[in-house]
């Protein structure tokens, strides 16, 4: 039976509530009208999105609850939903005068939604596209979104989003033939050419696009036939009218040549003037656009950059040819030992698989130094002569053409820079939606003190490490050997003699009568989260970096990999994650100096720090993968971050971990914990320690508890 | 038709297997065989290095004993066990034994993979002594000169814990395998399947493509096994587009995106 629907007077009631029309002076009779009119599934569907939205914002969800009628007249519940939420996305982006628009310009959400649902998005995408062009022979391009599709030689461009055709399928192909056809241009050489000609006539421009459309279709249909009937499927869709154009073209013998196998973009550029048709036909929509500027600037770059890394590599090369040959003895020149290009056929040459000779002597190029010959022959179409000359000593300043890598404490200062840095959503219970974007955070290393702190704590707690050592040793992995075993390596003498006992006696034989070993493996990885907030000051602080000692120390024995990180912050947009040891490092003396100058810092945002640790613990390839917080409270910061809020999204954070296969569990000395941490590591999934000084040694204990 | 059952020291190789030699691969591991030095096998997966340990096999007319080692192999595994028949514990030799025994070849492809206690009774047999103790019946069982050890091991796995040690590594004359250039490739190909030159172009083609992605979504790029295996398809009949996403992509990886993506690649490419 069907709930009876709500009356005026109760939507009223509601929506005064949660628009807390006390303080907001809404009127909501105006909204109350449209939804009494409604359904009861409807009706509570909409109240109840109302008051998600009441949760970021009251004026917001007010003009929800006004648009609501209409929203559900030309949409389904689902596109609803996304219109609401799409709304606080962009409260939470540029604040509410946009997201007001977003409610009240209903008809442009429906037409993006189009958009969407038929067109290819380049965020979707772009995990396709950019294994799909790096398949491609040549250099390694980037990908990334702009305005236009184009390229600057090194990273291909395309729209964030395509929706020329009615398909998606379509619009897919759309993108993936623009992406192929713009690292045509590269690897053909469209840009081998002067491009200042080129750089001030934007109709000399347009017509070289059109030539050069001609001579690479033909490169393409060569090397990616596949490709290029995909081309002209989109050209059928897309420029009927433009076939005659091309025909009309195609009819002029020094266009022609541009067909031909060994035809270069300097032909097009050659010929632009000579051209007299009445109709130069438009570009075709996969062309993209030239930018001659950006090409010229990245070009410029480039060239510089490769000759001066190459020739490095050809002297670094011709070091380590001489000191092979150690008979004869390293003659001192002056001149640079100059190289030959071996099997420089037309086919090795393209890929850019070509050996070098020095001295009648054939050497196979590394790995990076083939990746730069690939570069170059893109740029040349060959390697230029004067590339062979090794580098003569201190030719070349390579420092010079590194990227500036930035000091993330530079960032800092000053206004917040999000450069560099990683970003998570963060889970708000009462949207029941992620804020997209929300959490910067950032990791920062720990600057190792050398004191006497861990010598100091070996001492104090020297009984208690024995006694640990003793415990773990039983631990660590270890082969038993199983007896009575129905196949294995070896017999059980004391088996078989029972079973040919039996047989005597007329009863079945055992067939258990092999000895096996087993192997034990422990094959766990654990990343410790350490509390640094400055709640942990004194005491805590301390008796957190004697337990980390002291775990470090057995962890050692047991074998297990780990790593530790501490964790603090001060609101969202400021979360600092600090290295302590990470899997790759082992436990020496810089680790142990880094755990002595663990010092507070400001507050505990929790959830960004679990997100970052399970995308850290994708990489690595353990059985098991134990995430373990030491903490002294509930997450709680600066802003907004506390109570329920920072609980739950925790709580959503370690949920996300725990779908990833990573076990969580909480070490706390908050003695009140026993009130929130079951509802977010589960109910067996934490500690509570009621005496700080104990923390050292029940740390490990746990641990052991938890893995063994 | 019933299938015939031989005892490995009897199967001898009697048709040539095809292997297309890229270097001197061959005289190397003829020297070493009539020197008695055992041979290490180093190159990625699918690269013809079973199909070169055949190829030998038939040329020096030994019998080939191949055991594919797994991580539970043992080294009992290798050298034999008791066993009970009728109340009584009885000898049986494992394969590398039955090798020794017999001066056969043998061959243990991927040897990372095995138990560590399996290198210990390689050691002795891959040293000047030549011999493979057998320490649960007391004996010492002394290689012929007939008998050959050889052990694969493909170094791409970055693992630590699948790295040769050096004590085993550096008693073994290496010999390296990696993919054949393009034209060797499209040949090898062409010689397996019968398939036409074109096709065969370009199939090495996409294999250098996905050998590209190596390391940036892929773990290993097509092998020639693959190309050979996509090939055999296409000569009887399947589309080359279906043939690579069977025999080739769904092979080399799992990840939905890098399976769209390389597929993109072989309809652009047919």
């Amino acid at each position: 039976m069907s709930r009876q629907s709500l009356t005026e007077a109760q939507i009223i009631e509601f929506l005064d509530k949660c628009l807390e029309v006390e303080f907001s002076f809404v009127k909501n009779e105006i909204p109350a009208v449209d939804i009494v009119k409604q359904s009861r599934p409807h009706q509570d569907f909409i109240l109840n999105l109302t008051q998600r939205v009441a949760a970021t914002n009251i004026e917001l969800a007010y003009q929800f609850a006004v648009h609501s009628k209409q929203a559900l007249e030309e949409m389904d519940l689902l596109m609803v939903e996304a219109w609401a939420m799409s709304a606080t996305d962009q409260y939470d982006k540029q604040g509410l005068y946009p997201a007001m628009s977003a409610i009240k310009n209903l008809d442009q959400f429906i037409h993006t939604a189009h958009v969407k649902a038929c067109g290819a998005v380049f965020e979707e995408e772009a995990s396709i596209l950019l294994p799909f062009i790096q398949g491609l022979a040549g250099r390694k391009l980037k990908l990334a979104e702009a305005e236009q599709a184009y390229t600057d030689t090194e990273t291909i461009f395309i729209p964030a989003i395509t929706a020329l055709f009615e398909t998606k399928k379509e619009n897919f192909l759309h993108y993936k033939v623009t992406v192929a056809y713009l690292w045509a241009q590269i690897q053909f050489g469209s840009f081998r050419v002067d491009l200042e000609i080129l750089s001030n006539d934007p109709d000399k421009l347009n017509k070289f696009s059109v030539l050069e459309n001609i001579r690479l279709e033909a490169c393409l249909e060569r090397e990616l036939p596949g490709l290029y009937r995909d081309m002209q499927i989109l050209k059928t869709l897309f420029h009927p009218e433009h076939e005659q154009d091309t025909e009309n073209l195609l009819s002029i013998e020094s266009i022609q040549a541009l067909l031909h196998e060994n035809a270069e973009a300097a032909h097009s550029l050659d010929i632009i003037e000579n051209i007299k048709v009445d109709q130069w036909p438009e570009v075709y929509c996969y062309q993209g656009t030239i930018q001659i500027d950006q090409v010229a600037t990245i070009f410029e770059r480039r060239i510089e950059k490769e000759k001066a890394y190459f020739r490095v590599a050809l002297s670094e090369l011709a070091n380590e040819q001489s000191n092979k040959q150690d008979d004869n003895p390293i003659e001192e020149t002056d001149e640079n030992s100059a190289f030959k290009l071996a099997n420089k056929d037309e086919h090795t040459k393209q890929s850019g698989n070509i050996d070098l000779e020095l001295d009648g002597e054939l050497i196979t190029p590394p790995e990076h130094v083939r990746e730069l010959m690939t570069s170059i022959i893109v740029d040349f179409g060959e390697i230029p002569p004067e590339y062979l000359f090794a580098a003569g000593p201190g030719e070349y300043d390579l420092k010079k053409y590194q990227e500036e890598e930035i000091n993330p404490n530079d960032v800092w200062k000053g206004t917040y820079h999000e450069e560099g840095a990683e970003i998570y959503n963060e889970w708000n219970f009462k949207r029941q939606y992620y804020h997209k974007n929300w959490c910067v955070l950032r990791e920062l290393e720990i600057k190792p003190v050398y004191d006497d702190f861990v010598a100091d704590t070996l001492n104090k707690h020297k009984g208690l490490l024995k006694s640990l050592r003793h415990t773990f040793e039983v631990l660590r992995g270890e082969d038993k050997l199983l007896k009575r075993q129905p196949y294995g390596d070896d017999i059980d003498i004391d088996a078989l003699v029972d079973a040919l006992a039996d047989t005597k006696s007329g009863m079945e034989m055992s067939e258990r009568v092999f000895t096996k070993m087993h192997k034990e493996d422990r094959n766990v990885a654990v990343i410790f989260m350490v509390d640094m907030s400055g709640s942990t000051r004194g005491w805590i602080n301390e008796a957190e970096r004697e337990s980390l000692i002291l775990l470090a120390e057995v962890l050692e024995i047991l074998g297990d990999r780990y790593a530790i990180y501490g964790f603090s912050g001060m609101t969202r947009k400021r979360c600092e994650l600090y290295k302590i040891k990470t899997f790759d490092e082992n436990y020496d003396d810089e680790i142990k100096a880094r755990i002595s100058n663990i010092q507070p810092q400001d507050y505990t945002r929790m959830g960004v720090f679990i997100r970052h640790i399970t995308k850290m613990f994708r990489d690595v390839e353990a059985s098991t993968k134990l995430l373990i917080t030491l903490s002294d409270g509930k997450p709680d910061d600066y802003d907004t971050y506390r109570g329920e809020y920072g609980v739950e999204d925790t709580r959503q954070a370690l949920y996300e971990a725990h779908r990833e296969g990573i076990h969580p569990f909480c070490i706390t000395i908050d003695e009140k914990a026993r009130d929130y941490l079951p509802h977010m590591y589960g109910a067996a999934n934490y500690a509570v320690i009621d005496d700080i000084a104990k923390l050292p040694q029940k740390v490990s204990d746990i641990y052991r508890r938890i893995t063994s | 038709m019933q299938s015939k059952a031989l005892k490995p020291e009897e199967y001898f190789i009697k048709d040539e297997p095809f292997y297309q030699s890229i270097g001197e691969e061959i005289e190397v591991f003829e020297a070493a065989y009539r020197q008695g030095l055992p041979i290490l096998l180093k190159g990625p997966t699918g690269c013809g290095k079973t199909r070169f340990m055949e190829h030998m096999a038939w040329r020096l007319k030994r019998p080939l004993i191949t055991v594919s080692c797994h991580d539970d192999l043992t080294s009992s595994d290798l050298v034999g066990r008791f066993l009970i028949s009728g109340g009584e514990t009885v000898w049986v030799d494992g394969p590398l034994a039955r090798a020794v025994r017999n001066g056969a070849i043998c061959y243990l492809d991927e040897v990372v993979e095995a138990r560590k206690d399996t290198t210990v009774v390689i050691h002795p047999l891959a040293d000047d002594r030549r011999v493979l103790p057998m320490e649960k019946v007391g004996e010492l069982l002394e290689a012929t000169p007939e008998f050959c050890l050889t052990i694969s091991y493909n170094p791409g796995y970055q693992s630590v814990m699948k790295d040769l040690k050096q004590s085993t590594r550096q008693r073994f004359v290496a010999l390296e395998f990696d993919y054949p250039d393009a034209q060797l490739e499209a040949e090898i190909i062409i010689k397996e399947t019968g398939i036409e030159d074109k096709t065969a172009q370009q199939l090495v083609k996409f294999a250098h493509m996905t050998r590209d992605l190596k390391g940036s979504g892929l773990d290993e790029g097509a092998s020639t096994r693959l190309l050979v295996h996509a090939a055999k398809l296409i000569v009887d009949g399947i589309k080359p587009v279906t043939a690579c996403k069977t025999a080739i992509t769904q092979a080399i990886t799992d990840d939905s995106d890098m399976l769209i993506a390389i597929n993109e690649l072989s309809s652009s490419l047919f």
